[in-house]
């Protein structure tokens, strides 16, 4: 079987690419999260957050080294494998990479340096900004790099060279703000957060389950159900826009998301599809009327173009071809996105208010700091067997908006095919030339099985972790030094005294 | 100055922040092999960098994005034609990172043994193999008329691109003996300086070596002087080294390389990545470059943001000011 050049380096593209992601939403929200905790210890005093700020932040470090290492990979792969595309886009795509990196990555990393070996070098409230710094750094470089995949979808601010063939970078500011990066930025941002949020949810419910921590896990819990609910609905609401930029923009991709082969008005959202891609229709499918149109258009009553009648317009005018994506895996993948982020979500808004406080809860039902709070659907507690079940729910279920964005993921990349830059260059032309089949497979082990490896190492380290609980805290952690530096030039200070962390 | 001409050089300048800043901290996991007694050592030696490696490193990101936005044909070459390599160097780079995270993490004996290795591997091959890549930019590759390269992994391994290897090798490992010294306390902080005295030597008899072939094939009056100020520096800093001058002996070492660096840029100027095969189709400063206007971009990009990380940057030195020795590692580092 004879492969097409570009093959191999698609998926090594999508192994690298979407395992490098599986930490990246950990990492933006959980910096976040942390931070605010840290907020709360500084402003309250109350050592539960502290000691929740320990636990979540070693949790958040464990993460975030892996998203960095794999992140390496990134910044050089577009060279390695896509030679002809860097060549092709560089002009343009290179200029919000840089400023990724030397605005984000290194405000990120020489920030977290100073958070992780800071907590007996800084005073509180410079150790506190710290943190916030690399939340900051984390959004910044998601906005970056998320700019330079809007252009991807939706290329604007740049023409044609008459004479090198190339895209050159005519406006940067309509990079930056087209309404594709504005909306693929708050879907991503608002995801991640949906992500930390039902992390921590699982892990407080585990805890909780088992009634250990709970002082700390209570608050976690509630902080987590706060975040899943509010960047779920942010995250629908985005997606929604972002569907309707989508649809006026790459309506192949639209289509194919609903395996809608052929136009209609009004057109249906299909729940389930079986179909016949040789063909081009379906010999199954499930559907809820108009919906399609209002997903698109915003309107019940709106004409929505299938992927035959697309297929038809682009060959006018792009010339002879077959430019429709890979339909089965695009109809998939936005289902499994919308499915799996969507449990998560609804079983967050059900705890949160199985957990509600005094709102609605009768006296006798409330529950004091170092209690584990009862599940009240009305008026009386749930049985133990229900609880448990809910515990047992979230923790099953933590990292179903993992699964969510890769799926997300899947379907926006391949879902633009055959296009690498939509509408201006082909993936096939976009490969390294000079890189030979058997090179790209090498490489593609190699980092699968590291990648697989690391993993598995990753995983143990995060439970063992997870299982410990939050740490006691020492006197060092109460006294944090009130000098840059630390304190130990201090007469009353011993010199030798061990650092408050190493590696 | 042109444009490409200044981004020729903001190029060079992040590849030497880039080798001055991870030169000292692969010289440090390659000396956690060849210094340190015992665990407690390797852990001194693992901690001098601990809050700093992951910001040395992005100093090779910026320099991979801006060559990407700058040169985008220069990236496209480079990282195509040198895939072999640097899929090596990437994957050292993973494991190293991951290790210095992971290693004190979990208690096991054969856990941290097995990080501990990691360490000095995934410090000593990337250490060899930029030296190698850069021998190989300045010498010239077989880059075909497309700008692909033809040569396949024996034309990156001559005699020059070798001792290339050797060279950065040998002046990570003084560069970073000496940081060591200027770090620690204790027996340590003595070997690590003994240490220095020789891998300094070695270290200058490679690179006067390996500069002065640069020189001989495509020097100019300007690279010899950036070889003279290498050359000068690395005297100096051997010299400061066996006086126990450890502040100056770091600041010498690092102007050897920024020097070195400097040299090799010189040299290829206003190539980026010439072509044995024919003149006509090397890369240069101007038909690898991006357009005016993204390099004006570029320009207020980083010259806005480049002095607030060498502020900030500088800044966590001095946070970290102290130096630490093993009393400062407690049992249970996790
Ligand atoms: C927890 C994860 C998660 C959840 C619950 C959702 N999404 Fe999403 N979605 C993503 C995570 C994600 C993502 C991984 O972050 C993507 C990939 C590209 C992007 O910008 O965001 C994405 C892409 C993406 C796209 C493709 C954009 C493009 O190709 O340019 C659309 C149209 C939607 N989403 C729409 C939705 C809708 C209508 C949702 C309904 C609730 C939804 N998403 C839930
Ligand atoms: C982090 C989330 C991302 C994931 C999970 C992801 C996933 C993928 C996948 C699965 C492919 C292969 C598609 C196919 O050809 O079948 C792909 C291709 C590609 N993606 Fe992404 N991608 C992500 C973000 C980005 C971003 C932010 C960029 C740009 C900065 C980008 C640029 C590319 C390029 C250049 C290709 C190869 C050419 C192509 O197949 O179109 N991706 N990506
Ligand atoms: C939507 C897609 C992406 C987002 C939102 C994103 C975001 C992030 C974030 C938040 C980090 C910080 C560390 C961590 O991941 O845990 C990171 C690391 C990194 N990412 Fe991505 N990334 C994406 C895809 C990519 C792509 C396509 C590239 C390729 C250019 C890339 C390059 C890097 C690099 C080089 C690092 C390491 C930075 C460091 O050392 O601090 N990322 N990315």
């Amino acid at each position: 079987m004879a492969l097409a050049p570009e093959t191999l380096a698609r998926w090594q593209f999508g192994i690298t690419t979407v395992y490098h992601f599986l930490f990246v939403p950990l990492t933006i929200s959980l910096a976040a999260l942390t931070a605010g905790l840290e907020t709360a210890w500084v402003r309250t005093g109350n050592e539960k957050y502290l000691r929740a700020t320990k636990f979540w932040g070693k949790l958040f470090l464990i993460n975030i080294a892996m998203g960095v290492v794999t992140g390496i990979v990134q910044e050089f792969q577009f060279g390695m494998n896509w030679s002809d595309y860097s060549r092709f886009v560089g002009d343009v795509f290179g200029a919000p990479l840089a400023f990724e990196a030397l605005i984000a990555f290194f405000f990120e990393s020489t920030f977290i340096g100073l958070w992780i070996f800071g907590w007996d070098k800084l005073p509180k409230r410079l150790h506190l900004a710290t943190i916030w710094m690399v939340a900051l750094g984390t959004v910044l470089s998601a906005y970056f790099i998320l700019a330079a995949n809007s252009w991807m979808q939706h290329p604007v601010g740049y023409h044609i060279n008459k004479s090198t063939g190339r895209a050159e970078l005519t406006d940067f500011l309509a990079v930056l703000t087209q309404n594709t990066a504005l909306a693929q930025a708050f879907h991503t941002l608002a995801a991640s957060f949906l992500t930390g949020g039902a992390f921590m949810v699982g892990i407080a419910a585990y805890h909780l389950a088992r009634r250990k921590h709970i002082r700390v896990m209570r608050t976690s819990l509630r902080l987590g159900l706060v975040t899943v609910v509010i960047a779920g609905l942010l995250t629908a609401v985005s997606g929604d826009a972002l569907g309707k930029v989508m649809f006026k923009q790459q309506p192949m991709k639209m289509a194919s998301a609903e395996a809608l082969w052929d136009g209609q008005q009004p057109a249906p959202f299909s729940v389930f599809a079986y179909g016949d891609v040789e063909k081009g229709h379906n010999s199954v499918a499930i559907e809820v009327p108009g919906l399609l149109s209002f997903l698109a258009d915003d309107s019940f009553h709106s004409y929505v173009p299938g992927i035959n009648d697309v297929n038809k317009a682009e060959q006018q005018r792009f010339g002879p071809g077959d430019y429709r994506p890979n339909i089965p895996v695009a109809f998939w993948g936005f289902r499994w996105m919308i499915g799996f982020g969507m449990a998560s979500f609804a079983l967050g808004a059900v705890g949160l208010w199985l957990t509600r406080k005094r709102f609605l809860l009768p006296q006798w039902l409330r529950t004091g700091e170092d209690e584990v709070p009862h599940l009240v659907l009305f008026r009386s507690p749930l049985g133990s067997r229900l609880t448990a079940w809910y515990w047992r729910a979230a923790v099953w279920t933590l990292a179903f908006p993992l699964i969510a964005n890769s799926w997300g993921w899947i379907f926006t990349e391949t879902g633009r095919q055959p296009w690498a830059v939509y509408g201006v260059l082909q993936t096939r032309q976009a490969v390294s030339p000079g890189v030979s089949q058997g090179e790209v497979l090498l490489s593609m082990g190699v980092f699968t099985v590291l990648y697989a490896i690391l993993a598995v190492i990753e995983v143990r380290l995060l439970a063992t972790y997870v299982k410990a609980g939050p740490p006691e805290l020492t006197d060092a952690d109460l006294h944090p030094p009130t000098r840059i530096g630390g304190d130990h030039d201090d007469a009353d200070h011993d010199p030798d005294r061990p650092m408050a962390f190493s590696y | 100055m042109e444009l490409h001409t200044v981004w020729f050089v903001l190029i060079a300048v992040l590849w030497t922040g880039y080798f001055f800043l991870e030169g000292f901290d692969f010289g440090v996991g390659i000396l956690t092999g060849v210094l340190a007694r015992d665990r407690a050592e390797k852990r001194v030696l693992i901690n001098t960098i601990g809050p700093v490696w992951d910001g040395n490193e992005v100093w090779l990101l910026s320099a991979g994005g801006a060559t990407f936005a700058a040169f985008p044909d220069w990236y496209a070459t480079l990282f195509s034609g040198f895939y072999l390599p640097l899929l090596v160097i990437l994957v050292a780079l993973i494991v190293r990172g991951v290790a210095f995270e992971y290693r004190a993490k979990r208690p096991g004996e054969g856990w941290q043994r097995a990080w501990e290795r990691a360490i000095f591997w995934a410090s000593v091959v990337p250490a060899v193999l930029w030296g190698v890549a850069f021998a190989n930019i300045v010498h010239g590759v077989r880059i075909n008329a497309h700008g692909d390269y033809t040569g396949g992994l024996g034309g990156l391994l001559g005699p020059y691109a070798l001792l290339g290897g050797v060279v950065t090798l040998t002046l990570f490992t003084f560069h970073g003996a000496v940081f060591v010294a200027l770090k620690t306390v204790g027996d340590i902080r003595v070997r690590a300086r003994r240490l220095a005295g020789f891998a300094g030597v070695v270290a200058a008899v490679a690179a006067i070596a390996f500069l002065l072939w640069t020189q001989a094939g495509t020097g100019n009056g300007r690279s010899l002087v950036a070889l003279v100020v290498a050359v000068a520096g690395l005297g100096g800093a051997l010299m400061a080294n066996a006086r126990g001058r450890e502040g100056w002996a770091f600041a010498l070492s690092g102007t050897a390389i920024a020097a070195s660096v400097a040299m090799l840029f010189l040299a290829l100027f206003p190539e980026v990545m010439p072509s044995s095969l024919n003149a006509d189709w090397s890369l240069t400063v101007s038909n690898a470059a991006s357009s005016p206007y993204t390099l004006k971009i570029m320009t207020w990009c980083a010259g806005i943001a480049t002095p607030l990380v060498l502020l900030y940057q500088s800044w966590t030195y001095w946070v970290f000011r102290k130096r630490i020795g093993t009393q400062h590692i407690a049992d249970t580092g996790h």
